[in-house]
């Protein structure tokens, strides 16, 4: 896997199968990314389980906190993980000793670990680094468009309209 | 990455255009409102704060605005951009983004007289101060930097000049010192000339000109190249530090590489206010869909009537950087091989009577203070835009009493040559 870009439909299929996110580092501070990130994968229907030890057992968002990868209620379809790249080498370390294996990992902006993601895909695990999911979903969906933001997509085709105003889904073909 | 990366053409009709989901509506819709309906408290919350993408108040994002945002922001290959009323409040934006009071500008003495005017005059009033260098000679950009120095401005093309800047080696500077180079495009835009491709950081444009390319409405546009380190040595505070309009978010951290053109919006637009009509970014939208087609037609016109003049009994030089023997050719050959624009100037035998006549007698020239219609336009700066000039400061500024500009237009280029050939004959 070239880690250094990623197709549409790569990205398109991770974020149609994934249902489940466990959410390493996710923030109580409303002007944190890692509480933007969470707030916006909750608004488009995904379970997020927010991972802070320092927040555990209180809830964001309505959500309950946990301490640890090892106390979410099951095994997730995605990790996404707002830590360091060395700190991510060796969350990835821990899910592949556990066994318990999330379809995708995904590491945020900034934060990439090659050696890592190689032993992930070894493993049957897809692996999305350098990248944020609000920001792909606003890409793929087109809202990313209404901040002026280059979405770097065309398409003919009617965009997805979810519940409420100004509330789109993802368009466009996905890798299965 | 997409798995084909579709061509100029294609991006200049369909980027940042989807259908309309509700309605069909293929072309972009005229979004005429000045606020949105939010679902809830909690969408407004999301919506205000940041955290969520949408619309809340037309002085801040528009949907028929931003397709032409994501539009212009494709074509220069840029991270994101931001539609301003005006190519002037594209600057203000963009400095007022970058600047603090102390700080300086150090920009190309060959610029648009109304940036020079808004450079060294009403930007002092925000404590920011200019110092012009030479683009002919890059060693007075090097001397020209100091510490409180946040940005090169320059344009790629220079008004009216015909003056091609050598981007590359300007951009090795502003890196070199760790401070962006902020580009203007508007004379070559970028079916001509992509800037962020040759080093540029920031790239701005008066949409009003060729890319809306009709003379019939005014728009200006910051788009965001996406490679400058906002964070590095903290000398960018409204991009890098905690903001208290917003709670304490650091924008940077935030939104990465596109950091530059949300802080532009959310702490500039929204607070000094020159929003962009719905109605130009309509007008300016559609001019851009055949911008291709246009600015070649200009090039190759605005060729064809500097040949001509260059062998004119009446006419003493062409300034023109497609020209052979012009002293910028080789620059242009590098940096926008397919055509040099639609403007250029050319010396007038007889000096300034002279040049007051040849605009009088023009026919199918319309005389008037503008560029990139597809009408062809005629000035003669001495005695209209730089009057109030002494002699010494007009011929410095390019408009010496023999000087004529032209916009060339899309006429059928044996009209256009013919009209100034009468109006050049005694």
């Amino acid at each position: 896997m070239n880690h250094d870009s990623y197709s549409d439909t790569y990205i398109k299929g991770i974020l149609d199968e994934v249902k489940t996110v466990a959410m390493i580092g996710a923030s109580a501070n409303t002007v944190r990314p890692s509480y933007f990130v969470l707030k916006y994968l909750l608004s488009k229907g995904y379970d997020v389980w927010p991972i802070n030890p320092g927040q555990a057992g209180k809830d964001i968002l309505g959500q309950t906190v946990y301490a640890s990868l090892d106390d979410v209620p099951d095994v997730p379809d995605m990790i996404d993980i707002f830590r360091n790249s060395e700190a991510a080498g060796q969350i990835v370390e821990q899910v592949l000793q556990s066994g318990k294996l999330p379809k995708v990992i995904w590491m945020q902006l900034t934060v990439r670990h090659d050696e890592a993601a190689k032993r992930a895909e070894a493993a049957g695990i897809k692996v999305v680094m350098d990248r944020c999911p609000k920001i792909e979903y606003g890409r793929l969906s087109g809202e990313i468009g209404w901040a002026g933001v280059n979405s770097k997509t065309i398409s003919a085709r009617r965009p997805t309209l979810k519940s409420g105003f100004q509330h789109r889904g993802l368009t466009g073909k996905s890798e299965s | 990455m997409s798995e084909n990366i579709p061509g100029f053409s294609t991006l200049a009709i369909h980027a940042g255009a989807a259908p309309d989901p509700s309605t069909g509506a293929r072309a972009t819709p005229i979004y005429q409102t000045t606020s949105f309906v939010f679902d809830d408290v909690d969408h407004a919350a999301s919506l205000f704060g940041l955290q969520a993408f949408g619309n809340i108040y037309t002085r801040i994002t528009n949907p028929t605005t931003a397709v032409l945002e994501e539009r212009v922001a494709a074509l220069e290959g840029g991270t994101a951009a931001l539609a301003t009323a005006s190519g002037h409040s594209a600057q203000l934006l963009c400095f007022h983004t970058l600047m603090q009071p102390g700080d300086n500008i150090v920009a190309a003495n060959k610029l648009y007289g109304g940036s020079i005017n808004q450079l060294n005059h009403s930007f002092k009033s925000f404590g920011w101060s200019v110092k012009w260098a030479d683009p002919d000679d890059l060693n007075t950009f090097e001397a020209a930097i100091d510490e409180n120095t946040k940005a090169i401005f320059i344009e790629s093309l220079a008004n009216p000049g015909g003056i091609v800047m050598d981007i590359e080696a300007i951009s090795a500077l502003a890196k070199a010192k760790g401070i962006p180079l902020v580009v203007d495009n508007t004379m070559a835009t970028p079916y001509l000339c992509r800037p962020i491709e040759h080093g540029a950081d920031i790239v701005l444009h008066s949409l009003t000109k060729f890319m809306g390319g009709h003379g019939n409405s005014m728009g200006g546009i910051i788009v965001d190249g996406g490679s400058f380190d906002w964070s590095a040595g903290g000398r960018y505070p409204l991009l890098s530090e905690p903001r208290p309009e917003y709670q304490g978010i650091v924008l940077h951290e935030t939104f990465g590489n596109f950091a530059f053109a949300i802080a532009c919006r959310v702490l500039g637009l929204r607070d000094l206010g020159p929003a962009i009509s719905p109605f130009n970014s309509f007008m300016i939208l559609t001019g851009i869909e055949t911008l291709p087609l246009r600015m070649q037609r200009h090039s190759d016109n605005a060729k064809k009537v500097a040949l001509h003049l260059s062998g004119h009994s009446k006419v003493n030089w062409v300034s023109y950087a497609a020209l052979p023997e012009d002293k910028h050719h080789a620059l242009q050959q590098k940096y926008m091989p397919k055509g040099a624009g639609a403007v250029f100037t050319f010396g007038v035998e007889g000096g300034y009577d002279a040049g007051v006549a040849l605009v009088s007698k023009c026919e199918l020239f319309s005389h008037l203070a503008n560029i990139g219609d597809t009408r062809s336009l005629i000035i003669h700066p001495a005695s209209t835009t730089h009057r109030q000039l002494t002699d010494d400061q007009k011929t410095a500024a390019g408009a010496g009493p023999d000087v004529v500009r032209i916009s060339v237009g899309l006429e059928e280029v044996d009209d256009i040559i013919a009209d100034l050939d009468q109006a050049l004959s005694d």
